[in-house]
């Protein structure tokens, strides 16, 4: 149930920031302070967002194989490969150090 | 994204003569949304992992439908997150289309009776075709084949995920726990241009790990996201 709420929610909140831009006004959001800060927060929320899902195991932080796996996505990041091999790149090297026993 | 050009976009230049062909546009678009679409499955994967229902999986892709917020919900939840912290993580993630939309009623001038349709589709990828694009016919064509082609793909292969996740067992021995944030690291990579953004990355990261053993699960993303309203408080006056 709990899972379900928080989807309608996530739904509902989405498509109305998704809706909101293309009815909104230009002159609304376009002090400069709000579009920079709009600009940063997902900056903000995906650094945070990809250094816990690499690092973090309930409430605690661990080095595991997932670490290898990102390394090797922030390389192929580097190369400026298309967002599909950023992606494989995780996976199969995150596979292939737990197949190592790392 | 930016979205620098503020200058009235369909005035005609030099290069704007030779009209864009429109094979052209859809070429970059099917391009764009083949190659995001088909990632949709690691969603599927990732959301069945998290112990998300088949339903619950495929109601994410087709009424959420922005990537980010959609791996950050699963996450959140499979990390102990309320339905609350977590739907708030993914919200202010979902905060950016909003920009995206302002930017694209300008380009699109779509009428108002086919805006709350079009809305569904306004994410980081349509925007980015849409504004490469050179006048209003092509980021029409470029913004709707984008939508289109990814809509699509990305709800096909959340299903085959969510299904495939069930048939392949433990997901971690596959590494498909690193598909969420690959994706996340593919979307921050290109916004890190200036001091300002990697500042923020930074402190973000910070307050994302050091706050983690200590505050409920879901709670830490949200207070990283202050990172940004303090480095455009504290920061270079120009960036204010």
């Amino acid at each position: 149930m709990n899972a379900w709420i928080a989807i309608g929610l996530t739904a509902v909140g989405c498509y109305a920031v998704k809706l909101a831009g293309l009815l909104v006004p230009a002159g609304a959001m376009e002090r400069p302070f709000v579009r920079r800060l709009a600009a940063l927060l997902p900056v903000a929320l995906l650094a945070a967002l990809t250094a816990q899902q690499t690092f973090a195991d309930g409430h605690a932080l661990v080095l595991d194989a997932r670490a290898a796996g990102l390394g090797a996505a922030a390389v192929v990041v580097l190369l400026r490969a298309p967002f599909l091999l950023v992606v494989g790149a995780a996976v199969v090297v995150t596979a292939g150090v737990r197949a190592l026993g790392g | 994204m930016t979205a620098d050009d503020t200058g009235d976009a369909d005035a005609p230049t030099d290069t704007d003569i030779v009209v864009k062909p429109c094979r052209a546009v859809v070429r970059d678009a099917l391009g764009v949304g083949v190659a995001v679409g088909l990632s949709g499955f690691a969603f599927g994967v990732t959301s069945a992992g998290s112990g998300l229902g088949l339903l619950q999986t495929c109601a994410l892709s087709l009424l959420v439908f922005t990537g980010a917020s959609q791996f950050a919900l699963v996450g959140a939840l499979a990390a102990g997150g309320g339905p609350f912290t977590a739907a708030a993580g993914a919200f202010f993630l979902g905060v950016r289309n909003a920009f995206y939309g302002l930017r694209l009623s300008q380009l699109l001038a779509l009428p108002r009776a086919v805006r709350p349709f079009a809305a569904q589709w306004v994410i980081d990828e349509t925007t980015a075709v849409t504004l490469s694009q050179p006048d209003r016919r092509a980021r029409r064509i470029g913004f709707t084949v984008t939508g289109l082609s990814l809509y699509v793909l990305w709800n096909l292969t959340t299903l085959l995920g969510a299904l495939g996740a069930k048939a392949i067992g433990d997901t971690r021995a596959w590494g498909l726990d690193a598909a969420g944030p690959a994706v996340f690291l593919a979307l921050l990579a290109p916004m890190l241009k200036t001091t300002t953004e990697r500042a923020v990355a930074g402190l973000a990261i910070l307050l994302g790990l050091g706050l983690l053993p200590v505050l409920p699960a879901g709670v830490p993303v949200l207070v990283a996201a202050l990172a940004a309203p303090i480095a455009l408080v504290t920061g270079p006056k120009e960036d204010r």
